[in-house]
């Protein structure tokens, strides 16, 4: 009975399980309401943070490749290094609100085309010295200018100019931008001394820990700094071990065994199983990253809105959630946007799956039955194959012939994915609507994937752009939904959770839609109990 | 000069030539690979700007044949260059790399070939009798059986219901040898499974083969025990055989590992080769394939020689 109590009292305190419930749970154990409201007592306490210790996480997505180069940072492992050493100006914290950091705060000029960032005086980077707006400047120009090789170079596209005025770092952008800062939370635009020209990868910055080892692929260890600007939020561990566990089973067999205490991606095939281990939890964020099957429309067939319909109809989204993410997710509505959005319009009706309406639509779209082609790769998102043959099976049903055409993992993303009209793909999600719609849907984007060209949208996101009036931004951002979700290329069947693995030792740990564990902050802001 | 020395020279500028060839071999596949290392890198967030800077950066608007004989021209310099991906020295993070696949192979071999000669003259002492039918099957079960499944199964028993050994073989410099060994003792036992059948079946039907010869008859009616037959008459006389497969399962545990490295995160050359495969960056796939080549190639080289010492008609030719 005690191991059940301390199971849930654990519940309680990471928040999984509300108090009312603890105590019916703690009732039925035999317990009275007097006591178990004492030991939920104690369970607040025991998560006070800790500081010390030795917290060693274990993650999937490394690579012997990788450097500490923010620029050239695509993947988890990577990523969680730079969090560890580095800040960028501000972050977007769980409940989708700007978090301060390098900036301390931030001001809009009426119009939303220049914006204003405060820079914090007095913060040390690692080599001693103090970060300056100066740094910030260069910073961003390392990302923005011609010589660019950054990740980050597509969103700082719309920035005029910048300058350093003062304490204050200003962004004139080409139109407005009300979500201006929320770019600036970017992972890739961390800060560095004198912009990170010199040395891009040397892994000096202003976070809580300095690099100890770097063995790209292997394993990555961090010393917390005695200078931490803000060490009673962050930086509990005295070291940090990052392992580069990419094998799945690897990963979940050192969470059970201890040797680590943190791990991601954990594979939903084996999430309900891996819960029930004694010494541990699995901890589930629903977010905005979604898995999608992507049609260019200006490409025959797909180029008829008729089929499109057929095949968004088609799709049997909640089969999707339970086969492929083991409902470890929630169901889509063929647009890139869900409640995990701020400005997310709830009312928009949910796309059923219908084979009379998929039947209905392929007649009236007059395709000529030849087989339409799907490529799909294990790579394009974890159980791409068997979702696309779940899709397969559920388009024959409506006399759609799909056929799937196996790609190779290996160069799926320069080979099949924007290159193909219509292939599998994921997408990690953006923290508001203007980034996501931006990146992938307006007519100039690189990455627009569904050749979705239309004025009148680029128009609508223009005017959300510039309009501070949040109650029409909604508005419009509504109607944009609407037009991807009714004509666009893109069939969204699914969004994924991100599904991690922590040790019961670990305290602090919340659920994030910003990105997995903790949107790659586990390690800086968790705490061990036992230290 | 001596014969042996003639051929040992010979066979070696034979190697050099071979690993020439395989550098064009590599050079040429990886440069069929769709994608080059500049959008592997930036993956899903490459747009044609920060594509072309990466790719001016790395020098890969240069043509392939030139890029070739650049690499070319600092190898026979002892140069490896620097990994296109992450700008590290070649030379550096593949000793390391090269090193730690060494030591695993090492211990994996220590263990496997005493382990397979001894079990496989244990077989053909009691031929035919249960001691060599259990060996036999259950070694050749192992080999049938997956190493990641080999793998799964002895972390799940080893590491996380006893608690013996790490399911982490994740090793580096500052840990003691204990540490270590402790850290690759079940890779360490995945890979003898796997290869222990190969070679305790090769010395069976190797010694068995000699056992039909007249001389054993000879000494087995001199009134010799059986195992003293084996080892001092039998075994000498099928050392080449052995060797030979010894050699090959030796290369393998150097440069085949790769799944093992997977399941238990070892550091290694396999990995690392993947890893840079993948991103295609050349150089270091062109070091890695020399490495495993240079391997293959070298330990080919010892089989043949100790075939020939082992047998007195070639060590002394007329």
């Amino acid at each position: 009975m005690n191991d059940q109590l301390n199971y849930l009292t654990e519940k309680v305190a990471k928040g999984l399980m509300t108090r009312r419930e603890f105590v019916g749970r703690a009732a039925a154990l035999g317990v009275t309401a007097a006591v178990a409201n004492t030991m939920l007592a104690t369970s607040a306490k025991a998560d006070t943070p800790k500081r010390g210790g030795m917290m060693r996480i274990g993650s999937s997505g490394g690579e012997s490749t990788n450097t500490q180069d923010p620029a050239l940072t695509a993947s988890e492992v990577p990523l969680n290094n730079l969090r560890a050493w580095g800040e960028t100006l501000v972050e977007v914290d769980p409940n989708g609100e700007l978090d301060y950091r390098m900036a301390e705060s931030v001001e809009a000029s009426a119009d939303a085309k220049t914006w204003s960032f405060k820079i914090r005086k007095g913060i040390p980077f690692s080599n001693g010295k103090d970060m300056t707006p100066d740094d910030v400047m260069k910073t961003m120009e390392r990302h923005s200018n011609e010589d660019s090789q950054s990740g980050a170079l597509g969103i700082m596209k719309g920035i005029a100019n910048m300058k350093v005025d003062g304490d204050n770092f200003v962004v004139e952008l080409d139109t407005p931008n009300a979500d201006l800062p929320f770019l600036m939370a970017d992972y890739h635009l961390m800060i560095q001394p004198g912009g990170g020209m010199d040395n891009p990868g040397a892994g000096i910055g202003t976070g809580p820990y300095t690099i100890e080892i770097d063995e790209p692929g292997v394993r990555h260890a961090f010393k917390r700094r005695d200078d931490y600007w803000d060490s009673e939020n962050r930086g509990w561990a005295d070291e940090i071990e990052q392992l580069v566990l990419n094998d799945a089973t690897a990963r979940t067999a050192a969470l059970q065994s201890g040797q680590v205490q943190i791990i991601n991606r954990v594979d939903p095939k084996v999430a309900a199983l891996l819960d029930r281990a004694p010494n541990l939890s699995v901890q589930s964020a629903s977010g905005r990253g979604h898995y999608v099957f992507i049609m260019h429309i200006d490409t025959a067939p797909f180029d008829n809105n008729e089929l499109r319909l057929a095949l968004k109809y088609a799709i049997d989204r909640q089969e999707m959630v339970d086969k492929i993410l083991r409902g470890y997710g929630s169901i889509g509505n063929d647009m890139p946007i869900n409640a995990s959005y701020p400005l997310f319009d709830e009312s928009i009706p949910q796309r059923e799956h219908s084979i009379e309406k998929a039947a209905e639509h392929y007649k009236k779209s007059g395709h000529d039955g030849s087989p339409i082609i799907l490529r799909v790769a294990d790579g394009a998102f974890p159980g791409a194959v068997d979702a696309a043959a779940l899709f397969q099976q559920s388009a024959a049903k409506a006399g759609i012939p799909l056929e799937i055409k196996r790609e190779p993992n290996d160069g799926y993303w320069s080979e099949v994915w924007n290159v193909q009209p219509f292939c599998a793909s994921y997408w990690g999600g953006r923290p508001v609507q203007d980034q996501m719609y931006a990146t992938a849907y307006l007519s100039t984007a690189d990455w627009n994937d569904t050749r979705w060209k239309r004025d009148d949208f680029d128009a609508l996101l223009n005017s959300a752009k510039a309009e501070l009036d949040q109650g029409k931004r909604k508005a419009i951002y509504s109607q944009m939904g609407q037009m991807l979700r009714d004509e666009g290329g893109l069939i969204l069947p699914m969004f994924n959770d991100f599904v991690a693995g922590v040790s019961n030792n670990v305290g602090g740990y919340v659920n994030d839609p910003n990105g997995p564990v903790m949107n790659n902050k586990s390690h800086i802001a968790c705490w061990l109990k036992d230290a | 000069m001596h014969p042996i020395l003639k051929l040992i020279v010979q066979r070696v500028a034979l190697g050099i030539m071979l690993l020439f060839a395989a550098s064009i071999l590599i050079f040429g596949g990886t440069m069929m690979l769709p994608g080059d290392v500049a959008q592997q890198i930036l993956g899903q967030s490459a747009t044609p700007e920060n594509l072309a800077n990466l790719r001016e950066s790395l020098g890969l608007d240069e043509p392939p044949v030139s890029r070739y004989f650049q690499w070319l021209g600092g190898i026979l310099q002892g140069d490896l260059g620097t990994a296109l991906t992450n700008g590290r020295d070649i030379a550096e993070s593949l000793g390391g790399r090269l090193k730690n696949t060494l030591f695993l192979a090492f211990w994996a071999a220590a263990i496997s070939v005493p382990l397979a000669i001894f079990l496989g003259l244990l077989a053909v002492r009691y031929k035919d009798r249960i001691p060599d039918k259990v060996i036999s099957a259950v070694t050749l079960t192992t080999i049938s059986i997956p190493e990641f499944m080999i793998g799964y199964v002895l972390i799940y028993w080893i590491s996380i219901r006893l608690g013996w050994f790490s399911s982490v073989a994740i090793i580096n410099d500052s840990m003691s040898l204990g540490a270590k060994l402790n850290a690759i003792a079940i890779p360490v036992m995945v890979l003898t499974l796997v290869v222990l059948a190969h070679m305790m079946r090769m010395t069976r039907a190797a010694i068995l083969n000699v056992m039909q010869s007249a001389y054993i008859e000879t000494a087995e009616l001199k009134g010799m025990g059986m195992l003293r037959i084996i080892a001092k008459h039998a075994f000498p006389n099928a050392i080449a055989p052995i060797v030979n497969v010894v050699m090959i399962n030796l290369a393998y545990l150097v440069v085949g590992v790769v799944v093992v490295e997977v399941v238990f995160a070892y550091p290694g050359m396999g990995q690392y080769l993947v890893d840079h495969v993948a991103k295609r960056d050349v150089p270091v796939v062109q070091a890695c394939g020399l490495i495993f080549a240079a391997v293959y190639i070298g330990l080919n080289l010892i089989a043949d020689i100790v075939s020939i010492l082992a047998n007195p008609r070639l060590r002394h030719p007329k």
